[in-house]
């Protein structure tokens, strides 16, 4: 985890954060503890709680019970206009009858600031989130991109405690949410603010966190650095919702497994023997030209493959089931769709799938 | 039309063989445009025309100085009052119950029950809305004779039922409705984040509703309150059926030189006073229609 | 944040309560007031609304106002709707025009058109048919807005010209596309322009009355001279028929609305490009 030498940055932490919307459990004990300047990013597919957490923290929903506090203070009863956040909503948060800088200085005007000061304040943010030129114009004047960097530059405006960024490139299209990901990491590390980033897009997350925390079911599956959350998954749920997999049927027998006649050892050897679902990523499959060799559990035809850049994926039907294998394209030029291939499976440690998924794990 | 639309649609609509046969293309639309002519267009010129036909059968305007009389002014100016009343009313009220029925469930049965109410009600008028507030409040009403039963006389000061502000209190019956069906997509274009921003930014309730709400409502606001106005001023119906004098508001001078001896030996005043009534409507509604293309702007 | 939320939900009951006060209040009263027996202390009776279909006018009345309605409806979906279609399709430039003309009846009151109308009617009655029937033509013109706004929005919320194409191609002539096309995929406005149509029809009065028809409108006004319990209980009836056939609409439209966008579900596998390149950077 980095900390960022940060002039802004508190710490910010939720103890055992629980939300109960008529009976039913948004957000079952959420601890999580940022680090002054980190960026933490909780992801998830829709309904997990990662939004319930991030509203808790903002003061826009109260808890059922657990405790949110902002360098020490507890500011759990406090409500979200006396909390010091800035948020930044998934899109659509710009008042449409103000400028760009008339938004971006609210924050001070509720502070009293006076006129002056605040829109010399706000054409500096504007300017931090590149957008100088744009002060005058209305929302509906401005691309969905730039949208977005006003609402950033608004939240940051009254020098938060936290920043809050609920979904802020969800409403994008792709290669904006990719540029303005970059651009909201570099502004966030400039400031040294503590973020907490909610999303279900696992590659925002990973590429833009210091931590990322995997939920599910209103539950933190995960928490550690990306490269943690992807190599090593903690729980099934985390190895199928980050990153591809292969369900592929395999036999536990004694810490291992057998799949199709490879053993691959399991990421938890105490799992009971017996017929199960191991978890295989695309890159641990690899592939090789099979001439007319024929038969074999692990032997089939290339049905499609899908250039990605500097990787491809290869669809192989293996007659009772289909595997996906991701390797450089450079490699996948020698299986071109129609090629009969047999394929080896890398030994990493699997996880195997179950339909319950197991509990929180740090 | 926009630019960036028409293109896309005209490219696609040639190779359904359009740009052959243009004239036949337009052969569409042909019926659409008699019958306006006939029903729509071809009344409104008979009514600009006949205003500047004198009675002498030259063009003049001496129809508009018929006009120009002190009953005739003061049924404008009475119409124009009780249309600012009830519009302005109608529109606070409105608004309220739009409020109300905006911050329920969207698709709720109560939402549901109070637009399709307030469809019905916004229509209704004439002789059945009259009846509705005699059987009510009525000197034989069911609300006067249970209040005299409890020791309250509603009119301890002469019956100002059957007059003007009683005509203003009954045009709240469908002005309120009228204002709740085109107030509402208004208020259904405020959207949550707002109020949330507004909330983690450090305002209070009061801050959003001077700051975003009230302002972001406002043209929206003025401009249906301005619509009511159009729609207090052309009923004639509800007039006719409660006012037992004729003549007090603009629409029923029109009915009396319509049905009257006066009016057929001066066909050119109807049509002279109607101009002046469309007049007055199509400033009002223009002003509307330019609020609201500001509203349409912001409230997406 | 909760204790707004009860504030907000104790304003909602109060502004409701009071609404449904206003509102209702009338309508109960009348339907009281049609109950009322003759003189002081007699009974509760329903004799007034026995009377409705002995009232030869009220009878006559009521049918012929439903017949306007229905005809006025007809006549609308007959002329407008191809309109529209035709003009989306193929004259997209006569759009503007279109709505503007179909919009122009807000801006003229009835009592002021009813002024131009009048010699038509004449001469209508004089070289033609004097049937109340005709009152039909005058009232396409009274729905036009509303009818316009209702098809607009239904015609916006489908891909028309996709879906024409894909008609035409498969070779389906315009009167197919129409009927079998259009039709089908926005029954909801439809349904709607419709019965706002009637809606409005059966509680015309001025231009039924300044041009000497004898609507329903017109015949609860006369029959309120000679008996006003009964003109009272046709009152009443025809307003819950008409805030009947909107329920109806109001929920089946909701109902039948179809097609609708289809918000994607998340899938929890997510499509490969997912690593990084920061990630891979970094290595582990």
């Amino acid at each position: 985890m980095s900390t960022n030498g940060s002039k802004l940055g508190v710490e910010v932490r939720l103890e055992q954060l629980r939300r109960v919307f008529a009976g039913v459990v948004a957000l079952d004990e959420l601890s999580l503890t940022l680090a002054p300047g980190e960026l933490v990013a909780l992801l998830g597919p829709s309904g997990c709680g990662k939004t319930t957490a991030l509203r808790l923290v903002a003061g826009l929903d109260e808890v059922t019970s657990g405790k949110v506090l902002f360098g020490g203070t507890d500011v759990t009863t406090l409500g979200a206009n006396k909390r010091d956040v800035g948020m930044v909503f998934q899109a659509y948060s710009l008042f449409p009858h103000m400028t760009a800088r008339q938004n971006v200085a609210f924050g001070l005007q509720m502070r009293h600031v006076d006129e002056q000061a605040r829109n010399r304040r706000s054409d500096e943010m504007l300017e931090l989130v590149g957008l100088s030129g744009y002060a005058d114009r209305f929302a509906h004047q401005l691309s969905g991109g730039q949208q977005q960097r006003v609402a950033l530059a608004r939240a940051l405006a009254i020098q938060p405690k936290v920043l809050l960024l609920d979904e802020p490139l969800s409403a994008l299209d792709a290669k904006v949410r990719g540029r303005l990901r970059d651009e909201i990491r570099r502004v966030q590390l400039e400031v040294g603010i503590t973020t907490l980033f909610v999303t279900h897009d696992q590659e925002e997350a990973l590429a833009i966190a210091d931590r990322v925390g995997v939920m599910n079911k209103g539950r933190l599956e995960q928490l550690g650095p990306p490269t943690t959350i992807y190599s090593r998954p903690a729980t099934p749920f985390v190895a199928e919702f980050v990153g591809l997999t292969n369900r592929m049927e395999g036999e536990v027998k004694g810490g291992e497994v057998i799949v199709r006649g490879t053993r691959l050892p399991l990421v938890r050897p105490d799992t009971p023997d017996g017929t199960a679902v191991a978890l295989v990523r695309p890159e641990a499959v690899s592939l090789a030209s099979d001439g007319d060799a024929g038969g074999g559990p692990l032997v089939g035809t290339v049905i499609a493959v899908a250039f990605l850049g500097a990787t491809s994926r290869v669809t192989v039907d293996l007659g009772d089931m289909i595997v996906l294998a991701q390797m450089p394209t450079s490699q996948a030029a020698a299986t071109p769709a129609g090629s009969r291939v047999s394929l080896t499976l890398r030994p990493d440690p699997v996880l195997i799938a179950r339909d319950e998924t197991a509990a929180a794990e740090a | 039309m926009t630019a960036a639309g028409n293109p896309a649609f005209n490219a696609a609509a040639r190779p359904l063989g359009g740009g052959r046969r243009l004239p036949l293309t337009w052969l569409g639309v042909v019926p659409f445009f008699i019958y306006v002519g006939i029903f729509l267009l071809l009344p409104t010129a008979i009514i600009l025309a006949g205003s500047l036909i004198g009675p002498d059968g030259s063009i003049s305007l001496s129809n508009f100085e018929g006009i120009n009389k002190p009953y005739m002014y003061k049924s404008f100016t009475n119409s124009i009052e009780i249309s600012t009343i009830s519009a302005v009313l109608g529109a606070i009220f409105g608004a309220l119950l739009a409020y109300a029925v905006a911050t329920g469930d969207p698709k709720g049965f109560l939402r549901r029950s109070v637009m399709s109410a307030a469809g019905v009600v916004a229509q209704f008028g004439g002789v059945t809305l009259t009846f509705a507030f005699v059987a009510t409040i009525g000197t034989e009403g069911f609300v006067y004779l249970w209040l005299q039963q409890h020791g309250i006389e509603m009119y301890p000061n002469g019956v100002w039922f059957f007059d003007l502000p009683g005509l203003t209190l009954i045009y709240l019956y469908f002005q309120i409705p009228l204002m709740v069906l085109v107030f509402i997509p208004a208020l259904d274009g405020i959207r949550p984040q707002w109020r949330e921003a507004t909330e983690s930014l450090g305002g209070n309730a009061w801050h959003y509703w001077r700051y975003v709400a009230g302002p972001l409502l406002f043209p929206s606001f003025l401009g249906c309150t301005l619509l009511l106005f159009a729609n207090a001023f052309s009923a004639y119906a509800t007039a006719a059926a409660l006012l037992t004098q004729g003549g007090v508001i603009a629409p029923l001078q029109v009915q009396a030189l319509l049905t009257s001896e006066t009016g057929s030996s001066a066909p050119g005043l109807a049509k002279a006073l109607a101009l002046a009534m469309v007049a007055v409507v199509l400033v009002v509604m223009s002003l509307y229609a330019l609020l609201q293309r500001r509203t349409s702007q912001w409230l997406r | 944040m909760s204790r707004r939320r009860i504030r907000l939900q104790a304003l909602r009951i109060a502004i409701f309560a009071l609404a449904a006060a206003f509102f209702l209040v009338p309508i109960g009263a009348m339907f009281e007031f049609s109950t009322r027996g003759i003189g002081v202390a007699s009974p509760r009776t329903l004799s007034a609304w026995a009377a409705i279909p002995s009232t030869p006018e009220l009878a006559t009345a009521i049918t012929v106002s439903l017949e306007l309605a229905l005809i006025t409806s007809l006549l609308m979906l007959g002329l407008l709707l191809p309109t529209m279609v035709w003009v989306r399709l193929r004259l997209p430039r006569l759009n503007r025009i279109v709505e503007f003309i179909c919009l122009m009846p807000l801006t003229v009151p009835a009592i002021a058109l009813v002024v131009g109308i009048k010699p038509l009617y004449i001469w209508i009655s004089l070289n033609f048919t004097d049937s109340i029937l005709t009152l039909s033509f005058a009232y396409l013109i009274l729905v036009l807005p509303y009818a316009y706004r209702s098809l607009d929005a239904g015609l916006a919320a489908i891909d028309l010209k996709t879906l024409t194409e894909a008609a035409r191609s498969l070779g389906a002539g315009w009167g197919t596309v129409m009927l079998r096309v259009v039709v089908p995929n926005m029954p909801a406005a439809i349904l709607n322009a419709s019965l706002l149509s009637a809606s409005l029809v059966l509680g015309e009065y001025t231009f039924a009355n300044l041009l000497n028809y004898e609507n329903l409108q017109v015949a609860i006004q006369y029959v309120s001279l000679v008996s006003a319990g009964t003109s009272i209980a046709v009152a009443v009836a025809s307003l819950l028929f008409a805030f009947v056939l909107l329920m109806i609409l109001s929920f089946a439209g909701s109902r039948r609305r179809r097609g609708g966008r289809v918000v994607p579900a998340e899938t929890p596998i997510a499509p490969v490009a997912t690593v990084p390149p920061s990630l891979l950077a970094e290595g582990s």
